[in-house]
């Protein structure tokens, strides 16, 4: 417990000498720093704020120093991520290679991956995104057809992958593959990695309601790709991929703290846009749903607390499960409670007219629509919670995610 | 740590699943429906959870108390939950011990805590005086006579009142009905000249009464504390209250899903388990993250009480609603999901919902905590 609290405060000298006050504000999506071989910063204090931090290895924080990480334990991590939200420092590396990728090589990779691969996730070198969702596979993403031969030294891949974020600004894209159509349908699936500069990849973005294009649709074709670049077992490519989605729905129910767009916290909206009286909302009606919210956030940040005290003893709990549907339900409920507070000041949709702020309140609505769909929807994570967590017996035909 | 149970509570939650699950199981509480036990409780049963030191997990040391703090008795209070134990621990252990040890003279304490611990004392607090939980509308009256006081006026849902050797009655020395100050509260003995008490029948078999005071005379020797200051102490004992409460609905919630789960499990149509249907999958699925929820919301609020005082009233409405929305739904699904056999006496099913309902209740509803969490962040 001392060395933590001297960790702490070791750890917030360092960020107070080290962490310039430009990037102590809030940060627009351009601002943001993804890496990669396109990759560029806003600005010099935002190259200097990623070199500092990356040469203390706390992109990765937790990741093993062997491989450009910082070494630190869970409880260390949580401290840096506690004064890191104390002073507001910006994320200083955007990264699927940190959040989702790396965590996987390091449970799956061979060693040669972990040299070709973490440190370089580190560094920001290579941008990756995520190739699991086809067309015809969505929530029954193991039906997956993109198929990757074997042509003795490489395999040969043919297919399409959607929702792929930001493949048009991606060097790499991490895949899940069928390398047997004659098995069990999780059973002839791996998990491939695919530069996306081999002759044979293209992409193209897709426009969502919010108005913003982040995804892609992303297409093989005779892509030749190196035997090296398999990840675990042929054909077992499916374990890579669930324990993968642990830490996606993790991330996703963690989300919200870190956004990019000026989000207003709805008590705060309330204040500005709703009338009070005798220092109370005067809408029964609203102020009731804002306490509603309010609570539930309270008990779901209670809960995170509870899940991150469990796994630091050791217990295995199945409240991690519950948290992705939680969480982003509740972003959802945040947003459409925004837009009840603020009225028609919710629903612009571009100036003049409107703040910034209001203006982000009205696409953060439109885009906290894909929350409870990314990641595995609402309905297969409420499938999961029945199946693992209460063992319920599997529906009759109806072919849920194992 | 305060979200994962220590081993001391571990041990304490064990002890308490076993003996209350031998001891005092639901079918207890059915026989003591069916028979018209005239105390309600089983008096032999509290006094070997007393002899475990239930009575007393809250009291420090010098009082024979175990000083196990609120996250020892909450763990007690979710297996007696579990099994819908009537007795007189929350009425006694935790409201009336609460009173003493927060409002309390130096000498009330040293004279009735001692007694608390041991179980040969049980208290009773007689509060409401309506339909709905409002702390501060107090009507009955305590006035100066003499050098003492009289004491009139009536009083409703009082839990153990038909039972409770001691009632503590809350009554206003000055001020109006609604007024925060003003409040005293008064020991009064059951058996005093002008206390009439009437046994009310509830729907879920446990013990209230209503109780009317006619000039009770009420020396100052039995002012808890000093008379007008209530104020400044009764609402942390009714937050103790509300989170205690809150862990008791916990355990009997765990329980009625536990049963509800196994039921799906169990139960065939269509020559299938039911409980592979996806529309009672989901709804099944749901209810446990709410439970997760609930858990988290109980462990925090009863560190709460031994550890960040001054979160105390937001924590205390925060468990308390949170466990009325999820014991409602929890009953209301597991009746539904039972089917027919849901709404027969036989099955326990019908114990947890009417018990819920009365839960819900106690030291106030969701609309009632709702409004107070959104008062105390200021909207």
């Amino acid at each position: 417990m001392e060395d933590l609290d001297q960790f702490r405060e070791e750890t917030r000298q360092w960020l107070e000498a080290n962490c310039p006050a430009s990037q102590r504000l809030p940060n627009t999506p351009e601002e943001q720093y993804w890496g990669g071989r396109r990759g560029s910063f806003a600005s010099e204090d935002a190259r200097v704020w990623f070199e500092r931090m990356r040469d203390r290895g706390w992109t990765a924080p937790e990741w093993p120093e062997a491989y450009g990480g910082g070494g630190l334990t869970p409880q260390q991590g949580r401290v840096l991520k506690e004064e890191m939200k104390r002073i507001k420092a910006r994320t200083p590396l955007y990264s699927l290679g940190l959040w989702m990728l790396g965590p996987a090589l390091l449970e799956y990779g061979s060693e040669e991956q972990k040299q070709q691969h973490l440190r370089a996730i580190v560094n920001g070198e290579f941008r990756w995104c995520q190739g699991y969702s086809e067309p015809a596979a969505g929530s029954d993403l193991a039906s997956l057809q993109t198929r990757a031969e074997d042509q003795g030294d490489h395999f040969l891949v043919n297919g399409s992958k959607i929702w792929t974020t930001g493949a048009d600004r991606s060097d790499w894209i991490f895949c899940l593959v069928r390398t047997n159509p004659h098995v069990k349908k999780q059973e002839g699936i791996s998990f491939l990695l695919i530069d996306m500069a081999s002759p044979g990849v293209s992409t193209t973005p897709i426009e969502l309601i919010s108005g913003e294009s982040e995804f892609c649709q992303t297409f093989f074709d005779n892509v030749r790709v190196p035997k090296s670049n398999l990840v675990g077992e042929l054909n077992h490519g499916w374990s890579v991929a669930k324990a993968l989605l642990v830490h996606e729905r993790k991330l996703m129910a963690e989300i919200g703290g870190d956004s990019p767009r000026q989000e207003i916290a709805p008590v705060e909206a309330a204040r500005r846009y709703l009338e009070f009286s005798a220092g109370r909302i005067a809408d029964n009606q609203l102020r009731s749903d804002l306490a509603d919210y309010e609570m539930r956030m309270h008990a779901i940040g209670l809960t995170h607390m509870r899940s991150f005290e469990e796994r630091a003893a050791g217990i295995k709990g199945s409240v991690g499960l519950a948290m992705k549907y939680l969480g982003t339900e509740a972003v959802k409920d945040k947003n459409e409670l925004l837009l009840a507070i603020m009225g028609t000041r919710a629903l612009g949709w571009e100036a003049p007219g409107f703040t910034t702020e209001e203006l982000d309140t009205t696409r953060l609505w439109a885009m906290s629509k894909a929350m409870t769909i990314a990641g595995g929807t609402s309905e297969v994570q409420l499938n999961v919670i029945a199946n693992h967590v209460l063992q319920l017996p599997q529906a009759p035909k109806a072919a849920t995610e194992s | 740590m305060a979200l994962v149970l220590n081993e001391e509570q571990r041990l304490l939650a064990e002890t308490a699943r076993e003996f209350l699950q031998k001891q005092a199981p639901v079918s207890a509480l059915r026989a003591l429906r069916d028979s018209r036990d005239p105390l309600g409780y089983d008096a032999t049963l509290w006094q070997q959870m007393a002899e475990l030191g239930w009575a007393s997990v809250i009291l420090p040391e010098d009082f024979g108390g175990l000083d196990f703090g609120f996250s020892g008795l909450g763990v007690v209070l979710q297996e007696s939950g579990r099994t819908l134990t009537a007795s007189p621990l929350f009425a006694t252990a935790v409201v009336g011990a609460s009173a003493l040890l927060l409002g309390g003279s130096t000498d009330q304490k040293a004279e009735y805590l001692p007694q608390v611990a041991a179980g040969e004392v049980t208290l009773a607090l007689a509060l409401e005086e309506s339909a709905h939980h409002r702390p501060q509308h107090i009507g009955t009256r305590l006035e100066t006579v003499g050098d003492g006081f009289a004491l009139n006026g009536e009083k409703v849902f009082v839990l153990d009142g038909h039972s409770a050797d001691t009632l503590l009655v809350v009554a206003r020395s000055s001020g109006e009905p609604a007024a925060r100050d003003g409040l005293s509260v008064v020991m009064v003995p059951r058996d005093t000249a002008g206390v009439a008490i009437e046994r009310t029948v509830m729907a879920d078999s446990r013990n209230a009464a209503n109780i009317r005071f006619t000039d009770v005379a009420i020396s100052s020797a039995q002012v808890i504390g000093n008379v007008g200051e209530a104020g400044s102490w009764l609402e942390d004992v009714l937050d103790r209250g509300r989170i205690a409460m809150a862990a008791e609905m916990l355990g009997s919630v765990e329980e009625v899903f536990a049963r509800t789960v196994a039921w799906l499990k169990e139960r065939v149509q269509f020559g299938v388990p039911i409980g592979s249907f996806q529309a009672l999958q989901h709804r099944a699925a749901r209810l446990q993250t709410e439970l997760e929820l609930a858990q988290s919301v109980v462990l925090q609020a009863l560190a709460t009480v031994d550890e960040q005082p001054r979160q105390l009233a937001l924590m205390a409405s925060l468990a308390k609603a949170n466990l009325n929305e999820l014991a409602k739904l929890a009953t209301n699904e597991a009746v539904q999901m039972h089917g027919g056999i849901g709404v027969t006496d036989e099955l326990e099913i019908g114990f947890f919902l009417k018990r819920a309902r009365t839960a819900m209740q106690i030291f106030g509803d969701t609309g009632f905590h709702k409004d107070r969490y959104a008062t105390l962040c200021g909207y």
